[in-house]
């Protein structure tokens, strides 16, 4: 196992690189050049060429790229995320209680996605084609189809304007994490619920199953102990990919809720053509949506006695 | 033949006729689908006695499968036990509540399967399969569960148990995996053991040691056996009676030894000359003309008439009734039947004195 692990960890050494370089680029593909963008409008023509040379000296704009990517990826690698073009603080201190927040809410949000989305999943498995099935299967197309940002409306709309049960804003308390988790959370439990219905059918189908009857073991019993674990094999891969999803949605989420995380301050970053916060919040999310994918897979191998782990 | 009834193995008295564990009296198992009601087991009637074993014999789609899962009430929808009673315990079993079932099956009932390596959870190390028995019908703690696996998975001649108690299916082979299966099923020393194709998915050298544990262990515990097989010489090599079975019905049922000798029913001797024997040489096996009708056909007559070579007008106008011979044998089988009684009208089926539920 722990040979498997550090195999695993190897592989993703080079698709760390490869979002390293990529991160890289965004410098290179921004529609306006970052130390004009950053000086515009804010000092004499005179001064501009000399400061824009030290700037672009600072920065080692000057150098060609291989250069400029070596100097970028050793600063990386030693933590150094390089300052913010417009508050001239380190960026990790900009984002570092962002980042925080961003897991929180993104945790908050997998955990009531798993909850809803795994309880309503086999239900309708369970008792396929009844009343439970067709309602969760109305209600899961129409989170499917619905944007985060508009199911985050109505939910403002709801609990916070109508009933004033929640905050509306976020207020840095758990009370205010409520509603953004639910918006993000139930969006995503929609697929995650389709997934376990027809990964659960296809498991209560198997012989196994029907061998369990056999032994008179209780229904309860054989859903959740013999069915489950099978049927959470194929789930786990569907729940490390929809990490993917929270992150994304959490960008959009976060700005109509008003959370303080790396999403708001990415959409802000953008605005101020800010490209060192910006290339460290891709950063960041790329390695975590990274990390996250390495622990489900080193967890599918640990739940699957039939993956060979040597 | 080393199948002859012996009831010196017997732990059950050998004296007086010894009561059947389970007796089954008109079962009828329909599937009711778009095209209308497939009676897939219509009208069967058998029972078997502690330490008994029982074949059930009969070509694919017969029946036997769905009369094997009736017994113990696990007909997936849309089949349905429609009539007929299944009478264990002075219980009829097609009334029994769900609650009744489940403390019935696997400790009193148990069941045995076709596919072991399907039937065992993939997710799960065998020796906790075994263990949950134990502790789901005993109310036995995990750890002394285990213990008891242990044991078991020895008794069933599982190599290195202890070790094995720890592995997944996937690391077993078929005739291994068909041991734990036997080990599950007979834990509790049930009453009943229906084994459905025990050893069709195992090797032709494995096959035969299984059947000689599971007749044995039966034997041992007195658990009267319901061996169902398309395979004659499982049969011939396991079972005490037979009951041969064709398109939902029984045809003919006999002790092990007479059946072999002297087949009563057409069908029979027909599965029997199917059958490659050994140290004679043919160059042909031969085989039934025609196949089995589709279950949702019905017919007016005898349903074996249209590939019964010794059909005549009556086969396909009336259809014979399970009848009593002689020497304790039913056949199906209007030629079976002695003269004088051929030509009375029978009703539908053998008469049987009533019995309160």
């Amino acid at each position: 196992m722990a040979a498997f692990i550090l195999r695993r960890l190897l592989v993703t050494i080079p698709v760390l690189a490869g979002i390293l370089f990529a991160t890289f680029l965004i410098k290179a593909l921004i529609p306006t050049d970052a130390v004009l963008a950053l000086y515009s409008g804010k000092v004499t023509e005179q001064k501009a060429e000399a400061a824009i040379a030290a700037i672009r000296a600072k920065y080692d704009l000057d150098k060609p790229w291989y250069e400029q990517f070596a100097s970028y990826a050793v600063k990386v690698a030693q933590g150094d995320l390089g300052e913010s073009i417009r508050t001239r603080r380190p960026v990790a201190d900009e984002i570092g209680f962002r980042y925080v927040n961003t897991m929180i809410l993104t945790g908050a949000a997998l955990l009531v996605a798993v909850l809803v989305g795994l309880t309503t999943g086999i239900a309708s498995a369970y008792w396929k084609g009844s009343w439970i099935d067709e309602a969760a299967m109305a209600v899961g197309i129409m989170g499917i189809s619905m944007p985060a940002f508009f199911f985050g409306l109505v939910l403002i709309y709801f609990f916070g304007v109508q009933l004033k049960w929640l905050p509306v804003i976020g207020t840095g308390d758990l009370r205010s994490l409520i509603l953004p988790a639910l918006t993000l959370g139930l969006i995503e439990s929609a697929p995650l619920s389709r997934i376990t219905r027809s990964s659960m059918l296809d498991v209560l189908s198997q012989d196994y199953i029907k061998a369990a009857r056999a032994k008179g073991l209780s229904e309860a019993y054989i859903v959740l102990r013999h069915a489950l674990p099978n049927a959470l094999l194929s789930i786990l891969t569907i729940v490390g990919l929809q990490i993917g999803g929270l992150l994304g949605g959490a960008f959009i989420i976060e700005v109509v809720f008003g959370w303080h995380g790396i999403g708001e301050l990415a959409v802000k970053a953008i605005g101020w053509r800010d490209f060192t916060i910006t290339q460290a919040i891709i950063l960041i999310s790329a390695c975590t949506y990274v990390s996250v994918n390495l622990v489900v897979d080193i967890l599918y191998a640990w739940a699957d006695p039939r993956i060979n782990h040597r | 033949m080393t199948a002859l009834s012996s009831p010196m193995h017997s732990s059950a008295s050998p004296a007086a006729p010894i009561a059947p564990v389970i007796e089954v009296r008109g079962l009828r198992t329909h599937f009711t689908g778009e095209t209308g009601i497939i009676r897939a087991v219509d009208g069967v009637d058998l029972h078997v006695r502690a330490g008994e074993c029982l074949g059930l014999v009969g070509e694919s789609g017969c029946g036997k499968t769905i009369t094997a899962l009736s017994l113990v009430r696990l007909v997936s929808p849309p089949g349905r036990i429609a009539a007929g009673e299944i009478l264990y315990d002075g219980r009829d079993l097609v009334k029994a509540s769900e609650a009744d079932l489940l403390a019935l099956r696997g400790d009193r009932i148990s069941m045995i399967f076709q596919q072991p390596k399907a039937s065992l959870n993939p997710v799960i190390q065998i020796g906790w399969q075994v263990a949950e028995l134990f502790c789901h019908h005993r109310g036995m703690a995990r750890r002394a569960a285990w213990l008891e696996a242990v044991e078991l998975l020895k008794a069933v001649g599982l190599p290195a148990a202890e070790r094995k108690a720890l592995a997944y299916p996937h690391e077993l082979s078929g005739g291994q995996a068909q041991r734990v299966m036997i080990a599950m099923a007979l834990a509790l020393k049930p009453r009943l053991l229906i084994a459905d194709e025990p050893t069709t998915a195992l090797d032709v050298t494995v096959q035969a040691q299984i059947l000689h544990l599971l007749r044995g262990l039966c034997r041992d515990f007195g658990t009267a056996l319901i061996l169902v097989t398309h395979d004659l010489g499982v049969v011939a090599e396991t079972a005490d009676r037979v009951a041969v079975m064709y398109a939902g019905q029984i045809v003919e049922t006999a002790d092990v030894v007479p059946l072999f000798a002297q087949p009563a029913h057409p069908y029979t001797r027909g599965l029997l000359h199917s059958m490659p024997v050994q140290g004679r040489r043919r160059d042909r096996l031969d085989a039934i003309p025609g196949s089995v009708p589709p279950p949702g056909l019905t017919m007016a007559g005898c349903r074996f008439a249209p590939r019964c070579s010794f059909a005549f007008e009556r086969c396909h106008a009336e259809p014979p009734p399970l009848v009593g011979l002689p020497d304790g044998r039913q056949a199906r089988c209007w030629l079976a039947i002695p003269e004088p009684t051929r030509s009375r009208s029978h009703s539908d089926d053998v008469a049987r004195p009533g019995q309160p539920d």
